[in-house]
């Protein structure tokens, strides 16, 4: 009874002392906690190979020898790089630092051994985990004991000690007793050891040697460690076991059953661990009973007088051939398919096998690019999925992907060549060459005002290894920056990182600025802060080249491989985009705010215009008239100067802009330049102003009609409604508000203009001739500008005077530019009237083609591209707005009014449909 | 006085919530941070938090002062970024041991006025020692997964210099905080012990607070839990907990198992839930304190608080709720098997 109450109190309340350590994972010695094996290849002096490639700097083989210990059941992993011909620190950094990126090996704790302290404690600088120090002892007094076990207490590692003090290496079990009691005092009581920290080595030495003295080691080791748990029995006992089989070198045979019997008295005596060739301890029960025996009596010394013991083993080692053994391990993954090597290599991260595999792949596949886009990324694609379900962690992605590099370099060779031959062809044939000339491209920053990049040099690494050519711009990196180098450099995916909340906001406006340049190349977003939802629904809508959020490094190396397949683009692209769409919806539906009404309800609110106190003015005509070479001149002072800056990117107000700080000089240069290039315009008459103006009787069908009256006919022009969810107060608009419904029983008016600069072409021509690229430039912004300008100019004429709603108007160009007048000329195909279909109608009644020469495209754009086309409104209550998002029944009803099918109306409908279509 | 041992014995200890989301509401600018002194300062500064208890120290100790109204026992220094090799992303170096200075002088002034108001509640000051955005336990150059961005004396030397700082300003206590690389903490510890051999004054407690990154269960350096807490134990903390990347649901089965494996007191103070889709921590101060209570309930927690998206009020919430409950009795650590 008292029993059950200790042990449940025991699980709660109390915490063992036990020896704890861990690498990526803990190892707490417990009392029932069977032998710890140490691995002991990875040590320069116990193995010529491991010596071998450390040497040669070769520490990929070397890390394979790690990883074989732990394979073969090391639970700790001894390190020693003792050597006179090494540079000790610098070996020990390197190795251990490698090992920690190996995730297979990290796992367990690492045992820093060396005689050199320095070489110890540049181990301990580079281990997370809590380590054994092996050793320290008081060979050389008191004093260098106590400071180099504070050292090793503020790194949090255990030590061992080894039974060494002034006088030497203890060889009977009295002095190993003694000096291991005298080194727990010093450090329990002066140092603040806790005793299960320390772990003692009271030195194992070789036996069988021929010399009697030495013939009683074993015994006094083993009692001397049966002693030593007795009094102090928190501590451990550890020792290097391979020392007592020195004499029988060359013959693991013999010294495989020496290790297992010593072992087997040395454990019940109370030995913790040892450092053993973890591969090749044999079973006790398993040795053969005449060589156990043999090894026995050597071991436990009996019936040795004269050495008889040990010269009966001497005997029988003679007679054993020495048989290589096959280490053995789990190799039967090497028996399956190359796809399933490949990806086995690469989920496990093992490098010593993909050069033949990868080979033997190239060989089975038609083309060596077929190897990477098929079994490399199904097994990439598996890392993915792991390390996104959490059952890999980051380094081993990151190993993950340098076995991928492996291969690629593999298949990189043959995939030159033939990309050099299909050049070749394309000489030959006079056709060009697609592929470029290097590697893919990717830039990558972290946006501006943010400064973590682990998560972004990670992705850097991992594309890197996979072939592409990686330009890193770092952290708060600006807009500009990123853009400006992603052209220079000519990169074929910008990546953009961040981890702290602003920097969305950052990524939002680079989508937006690489639209604003027409850039075309895609963009992905990652970093911890972002999500798919927010790049669906914020980054994704400001640019439509592709924007696609990567969750993870190992992700990023699909997701570019696809962005940069020409195949694989389109098909991806649109993936992700209906992803993103369904996604934009899912998130639009859970937001309160972007509740829609019903269409009948959105016509309900309508704009509030109380019709019996407004009286519309009648135009001085109706009908159309025509402006034919409309002077230059009087169209140059309306120009609006803000976005001919702009297409120069140059930011900034005008006319601030001018005596701007940095760009001020720069600025002024190009407004002196535009304003001389703009007289030669006029008065050498390179360009043609061109434009018609109508106005017409009409009325609203008090919904989202306007019913218009041409000569005899009528013609209906739809318009768009609101259908967002508005506060209280504000209405749901449509331009149809603006017009008289026809119940109010007055003639109201609507107007159009469409005007154009001609002539542009033959003076391009010049240019380009003279390769002449900054006038080129200039003479098609400036285009542009007087075509706005002249809209301008005609609006406010129609104003005052052809239209005549406000006779007195006097405002300036600066009050022009910010829409301060009365009634508005909005353009189908921008907000207020996103549907460009209706341009047709708008074209037939100016008969705009006929009267400016402006020709509507296929796609509904006006060529020359420096023209301007919109209704005019009248209304005091008319002003500009965004129809916004709008509901499928609004689109059913537009289409059954327009009489056109629902799936062509919504084709040109949908960057304003709320819904997938 | 109450020691913060005496008081972490009687009750749950309250720590205050996040400084980043209360420095955000002031919607500084740039000129805010720079404030007259760095006026012409070669670089961009904005979002320098750090900087701010030098620039702006009203604003720092005014968010202080919030904390403790809301009724928090301990609250942190301004201080995550104050080590020469953080405030290299701005050039300002030669200023981390003055940050801590000044961070720890607002955090004193603050608190000190509290415990005289109230001395039967004193107030106590932990200097906060963040992970740094360099990391010892991993590559930046996956070709060279042995390379590494730092070195363990230089960040040695880095906290050394922050230790220095906040123990000179005045802080009760060194939290190592937002661990997500076990070895950078490990370097801080190494700073703490030398510092206080070196100068031969008292050691401060140290409290230890890791970060869970993801499903996993591990820190982003690979380690578990138990692993973590094993690596850090020579540090013989006051408390060990685990603090952000999580909200208090994530981060209830690590909590649990802290709380029976640590032989020390507990620390938990997770973030205001995931954030949404655009960063935002949406968890609502009663959610939060709703979590929390089942965890003092269970008799888990020995201090409690809030990370990135808590405020006062999640604090006051979260004071309310555990104030009913006992604190977690830490285990007896035995002497013999």
């Amino acid at each position: 009874m008292c029993l059950r109450v200790l042990v449940a109190n025991e699980n709660i309340m109390s915490i063992k002392p036990y020896l704890r350590l861990c690498g990526l994972e803990p190892l707490v010695v417990r009392p029932e906690t069977n032998f710890i094996n140490v691995g002991e290849r990875t040590n320069v002096t116990g193995s010529k190979k491991f010596a071998r490639l450390i040497r040669e700097g070769k520490y990929e083989d070397a890390l394979s020898v790690a990883r074989q210990q732990v394979e073969n059941g090391a639970q700790v992993l001894d390190v020693n790089m003792d050597d006179a011909l090494l540079d000790g620190v610098s070996a020990m950094t390197t190795f251990i630092n490698l090992v920690q990126s190996e995730p297979d090996i990290a796992k367990i704790p690492i045992m820093l051994d060396s005689s050199k302290f320095q070489i110890i404690e540049a181990g301990l600088k580079c281990v997370q985990g809590k380590c054994i120090v092996n050793s320290i002892s008081m060979k050389e007094g008191e004093q260098k004991f106590i400071e180099q076990a504070i050292i090793c207490q503020s790194y949090g590692a255990s030590v061992i000690v080894m039974a060494f003090d002034e006088q030497g290496q203890a060889d009977t079990k009295a002095r190993k007793i003694e000096i291991c009691h005298r080194a727990y005092k010093i450090l329990t009581e002066q140092v603040g050891y806790d005793p299960q920290d320390i772990i003692f080595d009271p030195n194992i030495f070789a036996v069988a040697t021929g010399i009697e003295e030495h013939n009683n080691y074993c015994v006094d080791f083993i009692e001397a460690t049966r002693e030593i748990k007795k009094l102090m029995p928190l501590t451990k006992v550890s020792g290097g076991v391979s020392n007592m089989s020195f004499s029988f070198r060359g013959n693991d045979h013999v010294r495989e059953a020496m290790h297992s019997v010593f072992l087997y008295y040395a454990i019940k005596a109370g030995m913790d661990m040892g450092i053993v060739n973890a591969g090749q301890l044999v079973v006790y029960d398993e040795i053969e009973p005449t060589l156990r025996t043999l090894c026995e009596d050597v071991i436990l010394n009996r019936h040795n007088d004269n050495n008889e013991s040990t010269e009966k083993l001497i005997a029988f080692a003679e007679t054993v051939k020495a048989k290589g053994k096959e280490t053995v391990k789990d190799d039967a993954w090497r028996n399956t398919s190359v796809e399933e090597r490949l990806k086995h290599s690469l989920v496990n991260g093992i490098t010593d096998f993909i050069e033949a595999d990868t080979e033997e792949a190239r060989l089975k596949y038609p083309q060596p690019l077929d190897v990477i886009e098929g079994p490399l990324m199904d097994g990439m694609n598996v890392v993915g999925d792991l390390f996104g379900s959490g059952k890999m962690f980051l380094p081993q992605v990151v190993k993950s992907a340098r076995v991928m590099k492996k291969s690629v370099a593999v298949l990189t060779p043959f995939i030159e060549a033939e990309k050099e031959i299909r050049k070749q062809a394309h000489l030959k044939a006079g056709t060009v060459n697609e592929e470029g000339a290097g590697a893919a491209k990717i830039l990558l920053a972290t946006v501006k005002g943010d400064v973590h990049d682990i998560g972004k040099n990670i992705v850097g690494v991992v594309l890197g290894c996979n072939g592409y050519d990686i330009i890193d711009l770092g952290v708060m990196v600006p807009t500009d920056k990123i853009l400006d180098t992603a052209i220079k450099e000519k990169v074929d995916i910008i990546g953009l990182s961040g981890l702290i909340t602003p920097s969305l906001d950052e990524m939002v406006h680079v989508a937006h600025e690489m639209k604003r340049r027409g850039m075309k190349l895609p963009l992905m977003i990652g970093g911890a802060t972002t999500s798919r939802m927010h790049t669906a629904v914020k980054i994704a809508p400001q640019y439509d080249e592709g924007v696609i959020h990567v969750l993870d490094a190992s992700r990023s190396v699909t997701v570019a491989g696809s962005l940069l397949s020409n195949e694989q683009k389109p098909a991806f692209l649109k993936t992700i985009g209906d992803e993103y769409a369904k996604l934009k919806e899912d998130f639009a539906n859970k937001k309160p705010v972007k509740q829609f009404l019903s269409l009948a309800d959105a016509q309900k609110n309508k704009t509030k215009i109380d019709w019996e106190k407004f009286t519309p003015v009648k135009p001085s005509f109706t009908g159309t008239k025509t402006f034919d070479d409309y002077p230059l001149e009087e169209i140059a002072s309306y120009i609006d100067w803000n976005p001919y800056f702009i297409a120069w990117e140059m930011h900034g107000k005008f006319p601030q802009i001018l005596s701007d700080e940095k760009i001020g000089v720069e600025a002024t240069k190009l407004f002196n330049e535009a304003k001389a290039l703009l007289k030669t315009i006029i008065k050498e008459k390179w360009l043609k102003a061109r434009g018609v103006i109508g106005f017409w009787e009409a009325n609203s069908d008090g919904k989202d009609t306007i019913i218009l009256k041409d000569k005899d006919s009528t013609i209906q022009l739809e318009s768009l409604r609101q259908q967002i969810k508005k506060a209280p107060g504000q209405p749901n608009i449509s331009l149809a508000d603006f017009i008289m419904p026809k119940e109010n029983g007055k003639q109201d008016y609507i107007g159009a203009f469409a005007v154009t600069i001609e002539g542009i072409e033959e003076h391009i021509k010049k240019f380009e001739a003279a390769h002449d690229d900054y006038n080129k430039i200039s003479l098609q912004a400036l285009a542009d500008r007087l075509a706005e300008a002249f809209a301008e100019l005609l609006h406010a004429r129609t104003r005052k005077e052809f239209w005549g709603y406000v006779k007195d108007e006097k405002l300036s160009n600066e009050e022009l530019i910010k829409e301060e007048y009365m009634g508005i000329r909005p353009a189908p195909g921008y907000p207020a009237c996103p549907d460009h279909t209706e341009k047709h109608k708008l074209f037939t009644l100016l008969g705009a083609t006929k009267n400016t020469g402006i020709i509507l495209t296929e796609s509904l754009a006006m060529f020359p591209a420096s023209s301007v086309c919109g209704w005019y409104f009248a209304n005091p209550e008319s002003r500009y707005f965004g129809v916004g998002k709008i509901e499928k029944d609004q689109v059913e009803d537009y289409a059954k009014r327009k009489n056109m099918s629902l799936e062509e109306t919504e084709r040109w409908l949908r960057p304003v449909l709320d819904y997938d279509a | 006085m109450k020691t913060i041992q005496d008081c972490l014995k009687e009750r749950i200890l309250i720590i205050d919530g996040a400084m980043g989301t209360m420095i955000q509401r002031h919607k500084l600018e740039e000129k805010d941070y720079r404030g007259e002194r760095f006026k012409n300062w070669h670089k961009d500064v904005k979002g320098n938090n750090d900087l701010l208890s030098i620039t702006q120290p009203q604003i720092i100790e005014g968010i202080h002062r919030q904390y403790l109204d809301a009724g928090a026992d301990i609250i942190e220094t301004n201080t995550f970024s104050s080590t020469v090799i953080a405030q290299a992303d701005y050039d300002m170096q030669p200023l981390a041991y003055e940050m801590n200075v000044a961070s720890a002088k607002c955090a004193r002034k603050a608190a000190d006025e509290y415990t005289k108001n109230n001395p039967n509640k004193p107030r106590f000051v932990a200097g906060a020692i963040g992970p740094l955005n360099k990391t010892l336990s991993l590559s930046p150059d996956v070709n060279n997964p042995g390379f590494r961005a730092v070195t363990f004396d230089e960040v040695v030397d880095a906290y050394y210099e922050q230790i220095k700082g906040l123990v000179d300003g005045g802080v009760d206590l060194l939290l190592i905080e937002t661990i997500f690389d076990t070895l950078n903490a490990k370097a801080a510890i190494f700073a703490i012990k030398k510092y206080f051999r070196d100068t031969k004054k008292e050691a401060l407690p140290i409290m230890i607070s890791g970060t869970i990154t993801d499903a996993s269960g591990r820190t982003l350096s690979g380690q578990t839990l138990e692993a973590f807490y094993i690596s850090l134990m020579h540090a013989k903390p006051l408390s060990i907990g685990l603090n952000c990347a999580l909200g208090a649901k994530e981060m209830r089965p690590h909590i649990e198992e802290l709380s029976q494996i640590a032989g020390c007191f507990t620390s938990a103070y997770p973030n205001a839930g995931l954030p949404n889709a655009f960063g935002e921590y949406d968890e609502q101060p009663h959610e939060t304190a709703h979590i929390i209570e089942e965890w003092a309930a269970n008799g888990w927690l020995n201090i409690v608080g809030g990370c990135c998206g808590t405020t006062p009020d999640h604090i006051k919430h979260i004071a309310e709720e555990v104030s009913k409950f006992q604190p977690r009795v830490v285990p007896e650590v035995e002497e013999v098997f």
